[in-house]
């Protein structure tokens, strides 16, 4: 088991291989691996309602640590109660704690 | 420094192109202000980012001189989390890829910025705590 960062830039409107993304953060949480998926950039789009978010509501469910950059949230005028339940606004510099604390890091 | 970690950066974006850049400069900086070690390999058209001949311009469209633009220049960020590491007791180890360099005439960079090879990039990473590769789309 081990700790896994996996950060998405990217959102669902733009590259259709965001849910290739969001299927290893599941297969990955699956196999019993703590995982975080952090959104940043454009990739915090779909943690809004109605906006795609549907998969990512899937993983908070199931186990998947999903936090939205609150300075993209704040970049794109989403304020923190538009997004949906399981997702949690989250300073950049958790980025670095975690990296900090050795956890492995994949960046789309 | 007691509990002081070493990150490594791989970058491959070319300046003002992309909010990766954005990105990838607040991480370099957060890790600044902790004062640690930080090591950056520059790859492709990310080793434009510490170069030293990048201007500021007006922007007619908008009305704006070069003092009202105030255009951000990545070179100036990149002086910036070298000084901001070394007020803090750390460093910044930023390394162009000295191919990259020559196939784009980028010869000229800021202070604190040296030429390498992916080699070197290889040495970071296993002397790191920690690597995150940025890679382009």
């Amino acid at each position: 088991m081990a700790d896994y960062l996996m950060i998405e830039s990217r959102d669902p409107f733009d590259s259709s291989d965001v849910a290739n993304f969001l299927a290893l953060a599941e297969g990955l949480s699956k196999a019993g691996n703590k995982v975080t998926l952090f959104l940043v950039q454009n990739g915090v789009l779909p943690a809004r309602h109605g906006a795609r978010s549907a998969p990512l509501a899937v993983l908070a469910a199931n186990g998947v640590e999903v936090l939205a950059d609150s300075f993209s949230l704040s970049e794109r005028g989403i304020s923190a109660n538009r997004l949906i339940p399981g997702i949690k606004a989250a300073p950049l510099d958790l980025v670095v704690d975690r990296l900090a604390a050795g956890c492995r890091a994949l960046w789309h | 420094m007691k509990g002081k970690k070493t990150l490594t950066f791989l970058l491959m974006d070319a300046p003002f192109e992309n909010a990766r850049t954005t990105t990838a400069l607040r991480l370099i900086d957060i890790a600044a202000r902790r004062g640690y070690d930080i090591n950056v390999f520059a790859y492709e058209g990310a080793v434009y980012l510490p170069f030293a001949a990048q201007k500021q311009h007006a922007n007619a469209v908008h009305g704006h001189d070069v003092v009202q633009e105030d255009h951000p220049l990545p070179r100036e960020w990149v002086e910036a989390v070298v000084l901001e590491a070394a007020k803090n007791g750390g460093r910044v180890d930023w390394v162009n890829c000295g191919l990259c360099v020559d196939e784009r005439g980028a010869v000229d960079a800021v202070a604190g910025v040296r030429r390498g090879s992916p080699a070197d990039f290889w040495k970071m990473a296993t002397a790191s705590d920690n690597t995150l590769v940025i890679a382009t789309k």
